[in-house]
């Protein structure tokens, strides 16, 4: 379980530089890594909650 | 013109979202070239610092935190693993050692500065290979490691095209519209002959006008 912490740091990452190749001013740049950064993360979300009902019913 | 030019303030409300952004891209090629050495160089050289900062931080922390997390065994070139090479070769200089230290070994040569990011040996004398001795000591760690450095490889692989092109037109945005390769009137007067790119400020949802 410990190990899906480390999901955080890449999420960030991965965001913020995602933004900065849409956007060229640090407020647009935020707010794009904002939304991508919820919309993975929810995305990563719903994935785990789908595999961990089935580990649970199997 | 010398260096990136904006109009506008830099508050993203929607009076500033209808101004053009002119990036200056200065020599593209020399930048790409810079943003893959080193994530953000490139754009320090177009002189966009923010995004500079942005980028070293984010890529480089990314990486080396990998690079720590696996204990520095992970960054390596080698036959089995050339697809993984390939995504951390994305980013630069830190993959390099890695190269020098493949080509040497192919040639027959002791690998250099200890071993430093040289492949596993194969065969020991006392019945365990050195990668089997890696994953025993890292466990999970050097699967998760060699992810954060492929990641910040791949990473900086998109930089290089934002130092060579500009950002990306968001999604929505009419690119043929909004997007201006270059300018002649102020390329004639500028020092060094480059490049500039005009791209919309705001939001990517945005209409036609």
């Amino acid at each position: 379980m410990s190990i899906l912490w480390y999901a955080f740091p890449v999420l960030v990452s991965v965001s913020l530089v995602y933004g900065a190749t849409r956007h060229e001013e640090i407020p647009y740049i935020v707010r794009f890594a904002w939304h991508t950064f919820t919309w993975l993360f929810g995305f990563m979300a719903v994935l785990f909650a789908i595999i961990w009902f089935v580990a649970w019913i199997l | 013109m010398n260096g990136p030019q904006a109009n506008g303030s830099h508050c993203p409300d929607d009076a500033a979202a209808e101004q053009p952004l002119v990036i200056y891209l200065r020599n593209p090629a020399l930048a790409a070239v810079l943003a893959w050495l080193i994530p953000g160089a490139g754009h320090f050289y177009q002189r966009r610092y923010a995004k500079a900062a942005l980028f070293f931080i984010c890529i480089m922390s990314t990486f080396y935190f990998g690079f720590a997390l696996g204990h520095g065994k992970i960054v390596y070139a080698s036959s089995d693993r050339k697809l993984l090479f390939a995504c951390q070769l994305g980013a630069g200089l830190p993959t390099l050692p890695a190269v020098v230290q493949a080509y040497r070994i192919r040639n027959g040569r002791e690998p250099l500065w200890g071993g430093f990011m040289a492949p596993p040996q194969v065969d020991q004398s006392w019945g365990e290979d050195e990668l089997s001795s890696w994953h025993r000591v890292l466990g999970t760690n050097f699967e998760v490691a060699t992810l954060y450095t492929m990641v910040a490889g791949l990473l900086n692989i998109i930089t290089i095209f934002d130092a060579y092109d500009g950002p990306l037109v968001p999604t929505g945005e009419p690119a043929k519209d909004d997007r201006e390769r270059s300018d002649p009137s102020e390329s004639e007067s500028s020092p060094d002959k480059g490049r500039s790119s005009k791209k919309k400020r705001g939001k990517g949802k945005r209409k036609t006008p």
